[in-house]
């Protein structure tokens, strides 16, 4: 039996204000799409930034790829993509071919050079996504759609196994946040990538991910849209109304 | 004056100028396109104003001209890290630390001046900077501190654009961003310590902030913006110097005002120019 992509058993994490997640267990296997939803502060955020380290983890234990987490090193096996509200200075003056290339550092050992097949590969990644058209523009200068694409494009460069998207979709308007699910569902398929993705819309990610973790600082659900359909826990919990428009786009 | 250019080139003391200025002018400018950029522009007065109070404990010792840079290099260069670690420990925000360290060091530097007495002309002469008074061994340390930078700088080049454009997507790429941040500050202290002889004290945030602000207006890529930074640093010493000779004007004011120039001609280009074509 493969070895799973995430795992964490009674995972904590606490903030000064107190703890953010508590008792999170759950494991990934390769080729899943989960979804993650909860409220605000539910600690969707923490979760994925405990998994790449960006936040401590105060009890328990995560892994990736089975390894601990804090040993974790192989960052050219990840792409990962976070909230792009405050994600890119509108004058920083690099072209969208610059900044897909940042994406291969991780597979380059100091000094980190890019090589001409380093650029043949972000040309491609960028065909793949049909933004080739864009690889000389400024990133500064792209809509907020054009420049998650591009940044889509910079996870992807490096032929990550996990993608992790963190609210990748909050700046967009509903017709572009569509297309990116339907874009990251196909990726997911196409190239069985492992997807973890924060996002607020449940409904949305019914069409598109395999399974749902339901956080509120503990694990309220995890697991197949099936299952979350069938279950009366979260008829009780989400009201028999939002249970159904989520199961519905399922 | 009626020199002529090859007559002031055969001059030793501008020679020197020339050839200190430039390799001072480029390390500033390219290490100002990552300190704009990443909001640490000030940084470069920060370490300035320690350099203030370094230079008043060299000349306390009796340390002049290139001696006094072996005592201002070392505390430059902890002052740099102090800032950092104020930043990560301290629950500070940069321009906070950047603040404390200052007056720390300007501080130090009048308390000094003040105690000592004596040699207060020699101190304030640094707050100005004089180029054209520069020493043969003073050319010689800003060569080979110049090779040490530009080492560093081709070395780490990617890792220092992946922290500037996102230090987030930076860490999880595998980059430790602590220590490129220690990387960047250390070599803007060297770069400071440099150009105080060139702008002096005051006028050193200057020569990191114009060359950079100047090349984003129009830079079309990331290498491009260091390129032309670097480039306009270049031109606005080597100009300046030829500006202050004919004139008689301070050298380290006329280079900022040609720094200056610079900066309202390309805001002028992008703004009527580029602009106004893609409108």
């Amino acid at each position: 039996m493969p070895s799973p992509v995430v795992r964490t058993e009674k995972l904590c994490c606490s903030y000064r204000v107190g703890r953010v997640l508590e008792d999170v267990s759950i494991t990934i296997e390769a080729g899943d799409y989960v979804g993650i939803v909860g409220p605000n502060g539910s600690g969707k955020s923490t979760l994925v930034q405990a998994l790449i380290g960006l936040v401590p983890i105060s009890e328990g234990s995560a892994s990736i790829f089975d390894v601990p987490c804090g040993r974790f090193a192989g960052w050219g096996r990840i792409g990962y993509l976070p909230q792009s509200l405050h994600l890119v200075n509108p004058v920083f003056p690099a072209t969208v071919a610059e900044v897909v290339g940042l994406g291969l550092l991780s597979q380059k050992r100091f000094p980190r050079k890019l090589k001409r097949q380093d650029r043949q590969k972000v040309l491609e990644t960028l065909e793949s996504l049909g933004i080739c058209d864009l690889r000389e523009k400024l990133i500064g200068e792209l809509s907020g759609g054009q420049q998650q694409r591009v940044l889509l494009a910079r996870a992807l460069v490096n032929e990550p196994e996990l993608l992790i998207l963190d609210e990748p979709t909050a700046a967009l308007d509903p017709e572009t946040r569509e297309r990116f699910y339907a874009l990251i569902g196909e990726i997911n398929r196409s190239r069985g990538v492992t997807v973890l993705l924060v996002t607020h819309d449940s409904g949305a990610i019914g069409q598109h991910a395999t399974k749902m973790l339901y956080l509120d600082k503990r694990v309220l659900f995890y697991g197949s849209f099936e299952e979350f359909c069938c279950s009366k826990d979260m008829s009780e919990m989400f009201g028999t109304h939002s249970q159904h428009i989520i199961c519905h786009r399922h | 004056m009626n020199l002529n250019l090859l007559e002031i080139l055969s001059y030793g003391f501008i020679q020197r100028a020339l050839l200190a200025g430039t390799l001072i002018a480029v390390l500033c400018s390219v290490l100002g396109v990552f300190l704009v950029l990443r909001r640490m522009s000030l940084i470069g007065d920060g370490l300035a104003h320690v350099t203030f109070g370094s230079t008043a404990i060299a000349l306390a010792l009796k340390l002049y001209s290139a001696a006094s840079l072996l005592v201002s290099l070392p505390i430059v260069l902890l002052a740099s890290l102090g800032i950092l670690k104020l930043t990560e420990k301290a629950r500070l925000s940069g321009d906070a630390a950047i603040g404390i360290v200052s007056s720390l060091g300007i501080s130090a530097g009048i308390i000094l001046a003040s105690v000592g007495g004596g040699y207060n002309v020699d101190l304030l002469s640094y707050l100005f900077g004089n180029i054209l008074s520069i020493s043969s061994e003073e050319v010689a340390i800003a060569i080979g501190l110049f090779c040490v930078v530009m080492v560093l700088l081709a070395l780490y080049f990617q890792d220092l654009f992946a922290i500037t454009f996102n230090e987030e997507l930076a860490k999880v790429s595998g980059i430790r961003t602590n220590t490129i941040n220690a990387v960047l500050v250390l070599l803007t202290a060297l770069s400071v310590v440099l150009a105080m002889k060139l702008v002096g004290i005051m006028l050193i945030s200057s020569l990191l902030i114009l060359p950079a602000a100047s090349a984003l207006q129009l830079a079309r890529s990331f290498k491009g913006c260091v390129a032309m930074a670097a480039i306009q640093g270049c031109c606005s010493v080597v100009s300046g110097i030829f500006i202050s000779f004919y004139t008689n004007l301070p050298t380290s004011a006329t280079v900022m005002m040609v720094n200056f120039a610079f900066f309202g001609s390309a805001y002028l280009i992008r703004r009527f120019l580029i602009s106004g074509n893609n409108n």
